[in-house]
């Protein structure tokens, strides 16, 4: 019964392996990653000083466009699907997914989605340049012709995340190993559990609003023009209603990697691992009913305003028990700083930063004066640089010895962590300053008092950028060779995936385990 | 191991006092009487501001607080709880107790944060018993403020030169902040401000006043301020609107009343002087002359300044055929709009017949039209009135 992989391409074109899925999907991800962050250091050579140097401001605009989308759903979102396809079967002693031929193409339709997004930057008019959050009628009536294609990489990177979702939440529910029960689970399933529900439910109100311009677009209809009785608010609405659930399912896989990988290190099992698993329901549940905070200048009646105010406030709580939870995991432990726990380390110190200044924000009339500045900027980057891009980076370090079977080059890990680490503070710390002092967003040009800080930042992004350089030669470095990894790989860690050996066989738990 | 990692603390060390040294050198370029290094929000100059900003700082304090508590604790642990220093792992993984403590506490910090951003929020939206009202429009990419009731008004565009944004000049210290008309109002009223939006979303944003409003097609939203001091107060559009987003600034001009009045009746004559001009027969250089300013101000953002376009987006006015075709269509154009693409306005409504005529009589003669001909502000009149 059990075999190998196939020889030569096909391996890879055909695959329904788990495994095989997983990789590729990571270095989807990277490639993403490096493509996304190639535009953000555009902008940043362009922000370097006040006055237009290297670009053009509609190019400029098609930049910051281009970065968010390719990161949002280029980059953090297949890097979290990609560990979702490694580890969970594994985690939960399975065999594979549970849908391995919908596994395949859920991943090969996604360089479609992003060749088709890429190639509008060579059309006439440019690539989409309204913003990832693609307002109408700016992305409408007044958008480039290249708009449409905009649309469809949308929707296919939507059927692609929904057959994800999918995927795991038929693989959790019906292909744990027997004694497993749900809270037995290693909190990196439960996140990502939950992760699929709300994947299922706003992909498609995406794909509902990315609908809704195409057939303004082309076929004439007023759903937010407000010329023919549509509203322009009304998108912001429907896009908030995807978009708000959207950045936890950026986070919450994230939570539940740091939540494996602080323990190892600690030396000392999860504290509070039910109210993590409560915590991050809660948190779901909330993140469906404050999406209006992002819209707090649109003009909303003062009732709305004090609803979106509290419920985004109250998101405090589940958050701060997850934090402290964390902390007092480490609290007596026996701790070593391995590269995976430097950057779950930082992971909880920074995400703690970017959710003081999403509280901040969540203050309404505060928020009339952060509103659309760099103070946002920061705030965002903060959640998802060190969130989503450090808790990713963690894992890969964290479980690279299990998949390839080789230790990776410790020094070489600290060094990326620490450049990464001062890069991503000089880089968007400074962006609170200028976006407090009254810089607003997406300008490719500033006034001269906010030059100072954008000079620093920009730096810092350079720094950054050239830390995952180091990252990529690290990683091939440890899949061609090195130290060979034990089967546990680290010092007593929990979770069935240490069980098997290293490398993992190509094929894992044909025949369940018995937890106890 | 242990030397290699310092050497690398050594290297990032270097690195980041460069960084410093580096934004020190550009303080030599940087034009006088530009306030750097600002960290902090402003306190602005109404009441409304000072309440943002004291609640600003409130819940800046209660995190720093918090901050201090949480990472006090991990950094402790995290020194203490080594390996390296024999640390031996407890085992305890849950407390009941804890986990109600760390839900409520901070539950009641969020409270006592609720109840002044809640009175504040109230006090913001109460836009009645206003003393003034003015109608602002956002346009792609400068605003129009209407003073109602009152037959003032005018459109406010960026004046900072192109010079200086190319690099080929020096930066004034209001650079990307200036306008050629500011709005001006009075101090010590409570203004209402309406605010909507010609064509894409924009967000009128002044930080002294505390006011940010998304200006939106379709829509008008309140908001307003009460001004103490008489001053200059700068902002900017803080929505993505196109492609010119970072280039519409606002600078509102708050005057004692009396002089606010003299202001509002030298701009009732010069509308009423402009208006007389429509009459008026002008020569084509007269109109030229005039018509180069305008198309600077108003249609190089897009058609840019040598008249070139930007192709695929902005057709070109050099050699165009509306440009170098009948008058009629070219009137059509400036005056009605684009019925094909929604970024080339309706001009009719928000320029003067003089300035029509002569951006239209600019256009067929600059940049090698060179159509001989040109047009009278009487002729925009009668096209307007559709004889």
């Amino acid at each position: 019964m059990a075999h190998g992989p196939a020889k030569g391409i096909s391996r890879w074109l055909f695959t329904t392996n788990h495994k095989d899925i997983g990789t590729m999907y990571l270095w989807f991800s990277f490639a993403m990653f490096l493509l996304g962050g190639v535009f953000a250091l555009v902008i940043r050579a362009e922000l370097f000083e006040p006055g237009l140097q290297i670009v053009e401001p509609a190019f400029f605009n098609q930049m910051t466009t281009m970065h968010g989308l390719v990161m949002v759903f280029g980059a953090v979102m297949p890097a979290f699907v990609g560990l979702a396809n490694w580890l969970i079967p594994m985690m939960i002693g399975a065999p594979d997914m549970a849908l391995p031929r919908m596994n395949n193409w859920s991943f090969w339709i996604l360089p479609f989605a992003f060749a088709m997004l890429a190639s509008t930057l060579l059309m006439e008019g440019g690539a989409p340049n309204f913003g990832w959050t693609f307002y109408a009628p700016l992305s409408t009536t007044y958008a480039p012709p290249s708009v449409t294609f905009f649309i469809f990489a949308v929707h296919i990177m939507g059927a692609s995340s929904i057959m994800g979702a999918i995927n795991i939440i038929a693989t959790i529910l019906n292909m744990r190993a027997p004694g497993m029960t749900l809270m037995k689970m290693p909190l990196f399933v439960w996140t990502w559990l939950i992760t699929a529900y709300l994947l299922i439910a706003v992909m498609p109100v995406l794909a509902g609003v990315v609908t809704m311009m195409l057939m303004d677009i082309h076929f004439n209809t007023s759903f937010f023009d407000a010329a023919g009785g549509g509203d322009p608010v009304l998108f912001q609405h429907v896009f908030w209603f995807f978009g708000h659930p959207e950045v936890y399912i950026m986070i919450l896989p994230a939570f539940g990697v740091v939540s494996q990988i602080i323990p190892t290190f600690a030396r000392k099992p999860l504290f509070g691992y039910a109210s993590m698993v409560y915590a991050t329901s809660s948190i779901a549940f909330l993140s469906f009913i404050v999406w209006a905070h992002h819209m707090f200048t649109v003009g909303m009646p003062v009732a709305g305003e004090l609803f979106f105010m509290y419920a985004t406030m109250l998101i405090a709580v589940p958050t701060g028990v997850k934090v402290f939870n964390w902390i007092t995991t480490m609290f007596r432990g026996s701790m070593t700083f391995e590269t995976p726990m430097l950057f779950s380390v930082a992971f909880v110190i920074l995400f703690t930063i970017g959710g003081f200044s999403g509280l901040m924000l969540a203050i309404a009339p505060a928020d009339f004066q952060y509103h659309d500045t760099y103070f946002v900027v920061a705030h965002f980057h903060y959640v998802l640089v060190p969130g989503a891009i450090f808790s990713i980076t963690a894992a890969v370090y964290y479980w690279l010895p299990k998949w390839c079977g080789n230790m990776y080059n410790e020094t070489m890990g600290k060094t990326h962590f620490w450049m990464a680490f001062i890069g991503l503070n000089l880089t968007f710390f400074p962006m609170h300053f200028v976006g407090l002092a009254g810089m607003p967003r997406r300008i490719p040009d500033y006034a001269l008092q906010f030059a100072d800080f954008n000079m620093i930042a920009s730096m810092g992004a350079f720094l950054f950028g050239a830390a995952q350089i180091l990252f990529l030669f690290n990683v091939i470095a440890t899949i061609r060779g090195g130290k060979k990894a034990t089967d546990e790989v680290w010092e007593n860690p929990e979770g069935l995936e240490w069980t098997v050996p290293s490398p993992a066989p190509y094929h894992t738990f044909s025949v369940p385990p018995e937890v106890k | 191991m242990f030397i290699r990692e310092r050497r690398l603390f050594a290297c990032l060390l270097v690195l980041v006092t460069g960084l410093g040294s580096s934004a020190l050198a550009l303080a030599d370029e940087m034009a006088e009487g530009v306030e750097r290094w600002g960290v902090n929000m402003t306190q602005g100059v109404t009441p409304v501001s000072r309440d943002v900003y004291g609640l600003h700082m409130d819940i800046f304090w209660w995190c720093v607080g918090i901050g201090v508590v949480v990472f006090g604790v991990m950094f402790y642990t995290m020194i203490v709880h080594r390996k390296s220093n024999g640390a031996k792992a407890s085992n305890f993984h849950e407390s009941t107790t804890l986990e109600i403590l760390w839900t409520v506490v901070p539950f009641l910090i969020l409270i006592v944060m609720a109840i002044p951003a809640t009175s504040s929020l109230l006090k913001i939206y109460d836009t009645d018993e206003a003393d003034m009202d003015i109608m602002i429009t956002g346009y792609q990419w400068k605003w129009k403020y209407e003073y109602l009731g009152q037959e003032v008004s005018f459109f406010s565009n960026l004046n900072t030169p192109l010079d200086q944004i190319q690099n080929r000049a020096p930066k004034g210290p209001n650079y990307l902040l200036e306008v050629d008309e500011p709005l001006v109002i009075p101090v010590k009223k409570k203004v209402r401000f309406l605010i909507t939006a010609n064509d894409v979303i924009h967000a009128w944003w002044v930080p002294d006043l505390a006011v940010k409003r998304d200006a939106v097609p379709g829509y008008v939203n309140e908001s307003w301020a009460y001004v103490d001091e008489p001053g200059i107060y700068r902002g900017q559009c803080a929505e993505l609107c196109g492609k010119d987003h970072g280039f519409m600034p606002i600078v509102v001009k708050a005057l004692p009343q009396d002089e606010y009045d003299q202001w509002l009746d030298e701009k009732r004559e010069a509308a009423a002087a402009i208006k007389a001009l429509t009459e008026k027969t002008f020569e084509f250089d007269e109109l030229y002359a005039q018509g180069e300013k305008i198309y600077n101000s108003v249609c190089a953002a897009c058609h840019q300044p040598g008249g070139a376009g930007i192709p695929g987006t902005f057709p070109a006015i050099k050699g165009s055929p509306i440009a170098t075709g009948p008058m009629q269509a070219h009137l059509e154009m400036v005056v009605h709009g684009s019925s094909k693409n929604p970024a080339m306005q309706a001009y009719g409504p928000q320029i003067s017949e003089v300035d029509i005529a002569s951006v239209i009589t600019y256009q067929r003669n600059a940049f090698g039209n060179n159509m001989g001909d040109s047009v009278q502000p009487i002729d925009v009149l009668k096209f307007k009135q559709g004889k």
